[in-house]
């Protein structure tokens, strides 16, 4: 999943400026699994900016509302009429969310409200961590399972730097060393040989660095009208 | 086209000492965080005919500092050959071969292929990193360039190649220690020519390791340079042993580095700069003593950070000048 997490206060009432009527809208999928941007996150969120506005003698009018997913049409285009009284909305999605909503009602700004951070899981309650970076050329099948692109500090392919102590990265004793579970991995399966073959250099330019992607399948586009 | 270098694979002074089979010395000059050159040649200076040549270190701790070709130069220029060192966390491939040829074609001949620290020890942790490569695929971009004539996407080099000595760094004590002699056999399979290892202050595991290279006869493929990092202080140590990620040091150091300056007043800063030096050079000099014995050693490569003026004393103490000459 996307996880993400709240912007502080103070920057997000720095975004809003002068608007004088909010819409704080959450997302029902991604944010509301992490706690950062559902339905309760909206509102709890709404009545702080109520508050703090109001003390700050600036009161904005803030409403709420929460889709189930702010990243596809058809979740959001039911807002477009309620939309019409807001000079702007503050999503709690992640930064696709935020991009469809501007992208579907170019009238009015959307403004992030989250820091979208990663793609990942709950490692146990209340702890999220990064497991996939996207780059698209999944390389899992090679590397037992744990992935050295999103986990490895140095996207290293052929193996741990000379920074790995006792299971953990050199970065920070937080992160634990990519190289270690896939080289335990290996032993597991009594197939270390497989990582004494020498790595290709990665193909990046199927990842971001080719520049933005898109996916088209053709057997599922509906055709044109005439 | 290739290169007149009479069978050798880049005619370095480093390689010709080695593949005659000499107990080579390598030192280390760390470029200044200014564009002061008279930095470089002071240290240039502290080790010609000291060393064999001289690693220059690249962004080291990811600290910006004058650039490690352009220090190079500098370093020619006073008589030292060069090691320039390269990582891969600031340079994507195209990045890096044109500096390798940029480097070639200013007379540097031996390369260091690095991964490099992480950007977050450095003085810029909001960097963005690059890692387009690892070390391992760096190795085998030179070696192709080098071999083949070729780009790393595989054109053709037309004209002169850079042909360098290709050297990478490894540590015997970052774990998993067990995946360490074969990620040696696959630098070795990348094409690497020699190794210099991390700081050694653990001479049993340091041992250990060589055991293991030995047994898979590795160090007939590859020349090994032990690490010898002389202690300043006993803080140093101290900070090595519980600091430095991937270090291993072991507790006998740190009770000589404390022992040596035992009965000198804390006050008195001088003396006890002076006691710690000269144990912490005496000790380089043991290390390297007991570690030339080690079977499959062809070298050491002394790490003595801003402490240059310590690397004759310890070169000359274990025995090991004149420094060799080959044609
Ligand atoms: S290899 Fe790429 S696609 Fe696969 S998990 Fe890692 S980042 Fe994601
Ligand atoms: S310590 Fe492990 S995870 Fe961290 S950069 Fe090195 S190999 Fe990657």
């Amino acid at each position: 999943m996307i996880v993400g997490e709240q912007k502080p206060l103070e920057e997000i009432l720095s975004l809003l400026g002068n608007a004088r009527r909010v819409l704080v809208a959450g997302c029902g999928t991604c944010v509301t699994v992490c706690f950062a941007g559902g339905e309760k996150e909206a509102a709890i969120l709404a009545s702080a900016l109520r508050m703090k506005s109001q003390l700050e003698g600036r009161p904005m009018e803030v409403d709420e509302v929460t889709v189930q997913r702010q990243c596809e049409w058809e979740y959001i285009d039911p807002l477009a009429e309620r939309l019409k009284d807001y000079n702007v909305v503050l999503s709690l999605a992640c930064g696709i969310g935020v991009q469809a909503m501007n992208e579907r009602f170019p009238d009015v700004i959307t403004l992030p409200g989250l820091n979208t951070t990663f793609l990942g899981l709950p490692e146990e309650h209340g702890v999220w961590v990064e497991r996939c970076q996207a780059c698209g050329d999944c390389i899992l099948g090679v590397t037992f399972g744990i992935c050295p692109i999103a986990r490895c500090s140095k996207q290293l392919l052929n193996g741990p730097c000379g920074g790995s102590q006792n299971g953990v990265c050199e970065v920070n004793p937080d992160i634990p060393c990519a190289w270690q579970l896939i080289w335990e991995r290996a032993i597991k399966f009594g197939q270390v040989e497989r990582l004494l073959e020498v790595q290709p250099p990665k193909n990046w330019s199927r990842s971001r660095d080719g520049g933005p992607r898109k996916i088209v399948r053709e057997d599922l586009r509906l055709p044109e009208s005439e | 086209m290739s290169n007149q270098t009479n069978g050798y694979k880049s005619g370095s002074n480093l390689e010709k000492l080695l593949r005659a089979g000499h107990f080579v010395v390598t030192a280390e000059i760390g470029p200044p965080q200014s564009a002061d050159p008279e930095v470089i040649r002071r240290k240039a200076r502290l080790l010609k005919g000291v060393v064999d040549a001289a690693n220059i270190t690249d962004n080291q701790t990811a600290i910006v500092r004058m650039s490690s070709i352009a220090s190079a130069v500098l370093a020619l220029q006073e008589g030292v050959e060069p090691i320039v060192q390269m990582t891969c966390r600031d340079r994507n491939r195209l990045a890096m071969q044109s500096d390798l040829l940029g480097a070639y074609a200013l007379g540097a001949r031996n390369l260091l292929c690095l991964t490099g620290d992480h950007q977050s020890f450095g003085n810029h942790p909001t960097a963005k990193n690059v890692h387009d490569l690892d070390s391992i695929q760096f190795i085998r971009m030179v070696r192709d360039m080098r071999d083949e004539g070729r780009f790393q996407c595989g054109d053709e080099i037309k004209g002169v190649r850079p042909a360098f000595f290709i050297g990478a760094a490894e540590n015997p004590f970052a774990d998993p220690f067990d995946f360490r002699p074969y990620r040696l056999a696959k630098k070795i399979a990348a094409g690497v020519d020699f190794i210099q290892t991390q700081i050694i202050l653990d001479i049993p595991r340091f041992r250990e390791f060589m055991k293991r290279v030995v047994d898979m006869g590795l160090h007939e493929k590859v020349y090994i340079l032990a690490g010898i990092g002389p202690l300043k202080s006993a803080g140093a140590a101290r900070y090595m042993r519980d600091k430095v990620p991937g270090m291993r040091v072991r507790e006998e150091y740190v009770e000589r580095m404390e022992a040596a300056v035992a009965g000198i007043p804390k006050e008195d800063k001088k003396a006890r700069k002076e006691a710690w030096e000269r144990e912490g050079i005496r000790i380089a000099i043991e290390q390297i003593q007991e570690i030339r014995e080690i079977p499959g050693v062809a070298g050491v490569h002394i790490m003595a950070i801003e402490w240059e003026e310590a690397v004759r004393p310890i070169v000359e103490g274990a025995g090991l000048l004149p420094r060799p000459v080959v044609e």
